[in-house]
């Protein structure tokens, strides 16, 4: 059974401004996929840790110091659109 | 010189260099001519630095004319996978979103490379950030394998590898996170190696999904791919999951051979699901190891099934969480919109091709409230059982082997309409992403239709040395030293 999916909520909270064919086929698709993946779901794993990450690692910590940083202006220049030093973005908000 | 120096390994190519038969300058001209006459059937590039190269390739050959050692790199031609920032050099990891984007800094892995003296020929196509199996899913159209261009050439690093395949780069460097080196130095009859993880510095990578991406190098030879793994592992500060220690040394033990070297036969992936003629080619290596002296034994790694679906949610999972970064904001592409959130939702949908979009969406699924113990969470506590399968395993073996890829090279669009079958077909390189440790494909035989087919040894994290020594041995008894059509210019 493939698994139903609330794709528009997806899509929502991955910023996708999908069409409702775009929402239609990749709802489909993803159903499949995780019918798929739904062998891990009879594995018995109960008190398996799980791993974030494949080699033990801590913290990468360094002096805290002064060191050198990209150029601002190369940076900037790569922007799609910028006011001065800043970024520039649309309204957070729509007008109330 | 004999022959077109755009044929030459490595190793040859620097002896020459250093000899005086032949300059950094004339390597370059045949490798760019070799470019001339392929690129319009294989599209491995994006983007040729033609002013850099001539540059570097200068330096090169000064400092040897000052009778001075530049090191193993100094004048040769390689090329970069595009998903490694190049400052000031257009980087778009195969994506419209990034189209026109020119970093303001060089991957530690590129400086590396610079330093090291090498010649960067250019960018070359991918799987749009590094999604695929084929190098179909490049916004700039596909990549096309030398050894017939109806093929796809693998993916995602498709195009590094099709450029060493053919001639338009000595070496190049590509990056995996589930066999994106492995396969498709697979399917275009090269050497491609994975490194363990965090023993390469990943600064300046467009991150895929961070807990499994890897770069590493593309090469015709063994000892070529050593000497790139070389110049580009150690530690790097600005890489926060870079290995502190001391990375393996791989040289002295390169040519020690398959004697007393303990072999496994992973018995989940190299059985039935392989064509017969990749496991045909593969059984035959095997044999020629236990006539050299390896001790080959079959090795049960019962988690392996599970791996790939495991490896389908943890991959998605962590894309959908770096791929928030494509916002419209800093960089890339921007499409109107009245508030922020409709700009960037606008800018996402335009920008991202129809893998990533499926991806990000199966990641964000994945890990959204209510379904992230049961997939997500659960896929991490199946990577741990795969990381013990491992460890058991390699407590009675040295290496793991088995085909790189069940196929050799598919026909372009094949499996382009079916997704799921295009993930099914990463079952022999996703374990060692999981796991962490090192892996590497190299090419042992061909196909009815001439098709390379790869051969592939998989070791424990940092175990380098012995990987590359069986590797070399493998490489050595196999013999492979057929050129694909494309190379020769009797087909062109």
């Amino acid at each position: 059974m493939p698994v139903p999916i609330d794709i528009a909520k997806v899509a929502r909270l991955a910023r996708l401004a999908l069409t409702p064919d775009e929402m239609e086929a990749y709802g489909a698709q993803l159903g499949a996929i995780l019918e798929h993946a739904a062998s891990l779901q009879a594995l018995d794993i109960q008190g398996v840790p799980p791993t974030a990450h494949p080699l033990p690692m801590l913290n990468a910590l360094r002096p805290d110091e002064v060191e050198e940083t990209l150029e601002r202006e190369e940076v900037l220049a790569q922007a799609p659109d910028r006011d001065g030093p800043y970024f520039r973005v649309p309204p957070f908000m729509e007008d109330e | 010189m004999s022959g077109d120096p755009a044929d030459l390994t490595i190793a040859e190519a620097a002896a020459a260099l250093r000899s005086g038969a032949l300059s950094a300058a004339d390597l370059l001209a045949a490798v760019r001519r070799r470019a001339g006459a392929t690129e319009a059937q294989l599209h491995a590039y994006l983007t040729l630095d033609v002013e850099g190269a001539e540059r570097a390739a200068e330096a090169a050959d000064a400092a040897l004319s000052r009778g001075e050692d530049p090191g193993p790199l100094a004048g040769i031609p390689l090329a970069i996978k595009d998903n490694m920032c190049t400052r000031g050099i257009e980087t778009t990891s195969g994506s419209r979103l990034l189209a026109g984007y020119r970093p303001p800094y060089d991957a530690t892995v590129v400086g590396r490379l610079r330093a090291a003296g090498a010649v960067i020929v250019g960018k070359t196509n991918l799987d749009e950030f590094a999604m695929g199996s084929s190098t179909e899913n490049s916004a700039y159209g596909p990549t096309r394998n030398p050894w017939d261009p109806d093929r796809v050439p693998g993916g995602s690093s498709g195009g590094s590898a099709a450029a060493v395949a053919v001639g338009s780069a000595l070496g190049a460097l590509g990056s995996d996170t589930g066999g994106s080196i492995r396969q498709p130095a697979a399917l275009c009859g090269i050497v491609g190696l994975k490194p363990t993880y965090g023993l390469v510095s990943r600064y300046g990578l467009v991150a895929f999904a961070s807990s499994l991406d890897q770069i590493g190098p593309f090469a015709r030879t063994v000892e070529d791919a050593a000497t790139l793994f070389e110049a580009i592992c150690g530690h790097d500060p600005s890489d926060a999951t870079s290995y502190r220690g001391v990375p393996p040394v791989v040289r002295p033990t390169l040519e020690a051979g398959p004697e007393g070297l303990r072999v496994g036969v992973i018995a989940e992936l190299a059985g039935e699901g392989n064509e017969p003629a990749v496991l045909a080619a593969f059984g035959r290596t095997l044999e020629a190891l236990e006539v050299a002296g390896a001790e080959v034994r079959e090795v049960s790694l019962p988690s392996i099934p599970y791996a790939l679906d495991a490896y389908y949610l943890i991959a998605p999972a962590e894309c959908s969480a770096n791929l928030a970064r494509f916002d419209g904001v800093r960089y890339g592409r921007r499409l109107p919109g009245d508030t922020v959130e409709q700009m960037m939702a606008a800018t996402r949908r335009d920008g991202f091709g129809p893998e990533v979009t499926r991806r990000i969406l199966l990641g964000t699924y994945a890990l959204s409230a209510g379904y992230y113990e049961a997939f997500y969470g659960r896929a991490q506590q199946v990577r741990t059982l795969v990381i013990e399968d491992f460890a058991r395993a390699y407590g009675r073996v040295d290496v793991l082997v088995c085909p790189t890829s069940p196929t050799t090279a598919f026909a372009i669009g094949e499996r382009t309409e079916d997704p799921l079958a295009m993930y099914l077909a990463d079952v022999c390189t996703i374990p060692s992403n999981l796991v962490g440790g090192p892996g590497i494909s190299l090419p042992v035989g061909r196909d009815g239709a001439g098709l390379p087919i790869g051969f592939q040894v998989l070791a424990p994290p940092l175990g380098e040395a012995v990987l590359l020594r069986a590797a070399r041995a493998v490489e050595v008894l196999a013999g492979f030293a057929a050129r694909p059509a494309l190379a020769t210019s009797e087909a062109r």
